[in-house]
């Protein structure tokens, strides 16, 4: 998902205030940024906002990376379209996790320093244009699964941003899908491109929803407060059960050997990804990771100059005003 | 090459060449604010060139597209100012650069919104709501980094001395050009110059920075006859897909 494994903070209000906040959110009340709220509901929903903030800014480089390199006019419309669309996301995003007490400085810096994570599957490179209609398909596809419940979330603010997301986000599903159609429907090397990009995108997709949490606290805790509505696993196998079709009506084939439609449950069996990867690439050892935070960085330093420039520059003008004043 | 055909390459490929350019900035701009705003202005140039080149492919009449245009042309053939395809260098360069065509190029749609050719007056009519933006915001930003810190005034100013001389070859119409505008198709590009040395002045002083005397003139861009080194770069990149797989769709 785009915020993965968010641990729960500890929270040590009074109990009857606690009991209060925990009733709102049970009778369905969104909280609002100026009410009440424990310490630790704050604070676990600004590293889960902030997360994915973060995936948003990052997750513009894979899919950047092909925008000079689109096939079409139309095609590179539609990619700068839905990159906007995803800085845009990001924008939402923070300005959410800024009513929280956080600024968004703050945030990018955590996220530069390494302190704050983003999601491990823009870690994985993009390498030909299939790849980018495998991100629509399959990782915007995981993304939704996950945001559609969110747009239910407890924190208001949070919850408004996901609605608008996740209405671009299901279009820009349906432009992946369509980038896979035309590939799966193409050349011989077309065809080649959109096996390897589904050979490549579909296990870190599956490692999207993060390891199986039946067990964990931290997702007890974040599912009472309507932080998390779903579990990891009910929310993978949604996603296996919607994707399976979608492969076979493209004819490719899904890279599990195991895949198979369980009768009995209605539901497709796969195979677990490689969670010993999953946690290589937590620990910044994936292909991209040392490429996406050094692009970020060097955004971020190299662009310096400007922001001090145009600060500067404003405040001058507000000198030059209050003197005229 | 007919006028009429030459004429819309030369709107179309400065168009695609500095969308191109723009959208290399993708994912990594100073500010959030900035990755929006320039893949915004990447985004319509590449929509004007759609309109462009396609009705350049129209005029042209042998069947091809505004993507053959645009990805099955050799340098030589593309018709774009030098200023254009000059890579991005920092931020400032960028922007400077911006505010130079964005000036020029609302100026020349401002004229064509009177041409006499329906389709041309069309495009520009569309065009121009977005390039007046694009200008109002260019010019805000060259004046925000001209008059901010002693820094981004240095790079600015060496910004605007570095694409200067770029900047003539758009009011130096050739017998194309002259043709277009006995025709009423196109404005006089010479006369549009007064218009636009008044609005950089005004814009380059409240960014306190100083603009040469020289006129001088690089060319070679709108006629094909010399294009920069870095044109090349870009179109290896650009059209690396339809050049390699020349029988697939997208």
């Amino acid at each position: 998902m785009y915020a993965q494994m968010i641990q729960s903070e500890a929270t040590t209000e009074d109990a009857e205030q606690l009991a209060a906040f925990q009733a709102r959110i049970d009778a369905g009340e969104r909280i609002e940024p100026k009410d009440w709220m424990p310490e630790g509901y704050r604070k676990t929903l600004i590293r889960q906002i902030g997360q994915h903030a973060h995936s948003e800014i990052v997750g513009q480089l894979p899919e950047g990376n092909w925008i000079t390199r689109a096939p079409t006019l139309e095609r590179k419309a539609i990619l700068l379209a839905k990159v906007q669309d995803e800085a845009g996301h990001g924008l939402y995003l923070y300005c959410a996790a800024e009513t929280l007490g956080i600024s968004r400085d703050d945030l990018t810096e955590q996220l530069l320093s390494g302190r704050m994570k983003y999601s491990s599957i823009f870690n994985y490179p993009t390498l030909t244009w299939a790849d980018v209609g495998a991100v629509g398909w399959l990782v915007d596809g995981a993304a939704i699964m996950n945001q559609v419940p969110l747009q239910r979330t407890s924190y208001g603010p949070y919850s408004r941003a996901m609605i608008r997301i996740c209405k671009e986000e299901s279009f820009h599903q349906r432009q992946g899908f369509d980038i896979m159609m035309k590939m799966a429907q193409g050349t011989e090397a077309q065809k080649r491109m959109a096996q390897d990009a589904l050979n490549r995108f579909w296990y870190p997709s599956l490692m999207m929803f993060g390891p199986s949490d039946a067990e964990s606290i931290h997702s007890t805790q974040n599912m009472a407060w309507r932080i998390k509505i779903n579990s990891n696993d009910e929310l993978r196998q949604k996603f296996v059960d919607q994707t399976v079709p979608q492969a076979e009506f493209l004819g490719l084939t899904i890279p599990d050997p195991n895949l198979r439609l369980n009768p009995e449950t209605g539901h497709y069996d796969f195979s677990e990804p490689d969670w010993g990867e999953f946690f290589d690439v937590l620990r910044g050892n994936g292909p991209c990771n040392a490429d996406r935070m050094e692009a970020r960085q060097t955004a971020w330093s190299e662009g310096q100059w400007v922001r001090d420039g145009l600060m500067a520059h404003a405040a001058k003008k507000r000198a030059r005003r209050v003197a005229a004043e | 090459m007919p006028d009429l055909f030459e004429w819309l390459c030369r709107m179309g490929d400065n168009t695609l060449v500095l969308g191109h350019r723009v959208s290399e900035w993708c994912g990594h701009a100073p500010v959030l604010e900035e990755d929006i705003a320039l893949a915004n202005t990447a985004l319509d140039l590449i929509g004007q060139t759609q309109m462009w080149l396609g009705l350049a492919a129209e005029v042209q009449g042998e069947g091809r597209s505004a993507d053959d245009l645009a990805f099955r042309r050799d340098a030589w053939d593309f018709r774009n100012c030098l200023l254009v395809e000059l890579p991005n260098r920092d931020f400032g360069h960028t922007l400077m650069r911006q505010f130079l065509f964005d000036s020029w190029h609302k100026l020349m749609l401002t004229g064509l919104c009177e041409s006499q050719d329906d389709r041309i007056a069309a495009i520009a009519m569309k065009s121009l709501k977005e390039v007046s933006y694009h200008q109002e915001r260019s010019a805000d930003t060259v004046i925000g980094l001209g008059d901010g810190t002693a820094e981004s005034h240095d790079r600015m100013q060496a910004a605007l001395d570095r694409l200067w001389p770029y900047m003539g070859e758009l009011f130096q119409p050739d017998a194309v050009d002259d043709r277009m505008t006995r025709q009423g198709i196109a404005p006089d590009l010479a006369a549009l110059r007064s218009g636009f040395d008044a609005i950089i002045a005004d814009t380059i002083q409240e960014a306190t920075l100083v603009l040469t005397d020289s006129r001088f003139a690089h060319r070679g861009g709108r006629d094909g006859s010399r294009h920069t080194e870095h044109l090349g770069h870009m179109l290896a990149v650009m059209q690396v897909l339809p050049r390699s797989y020349p029988d697939a769709r997208w």
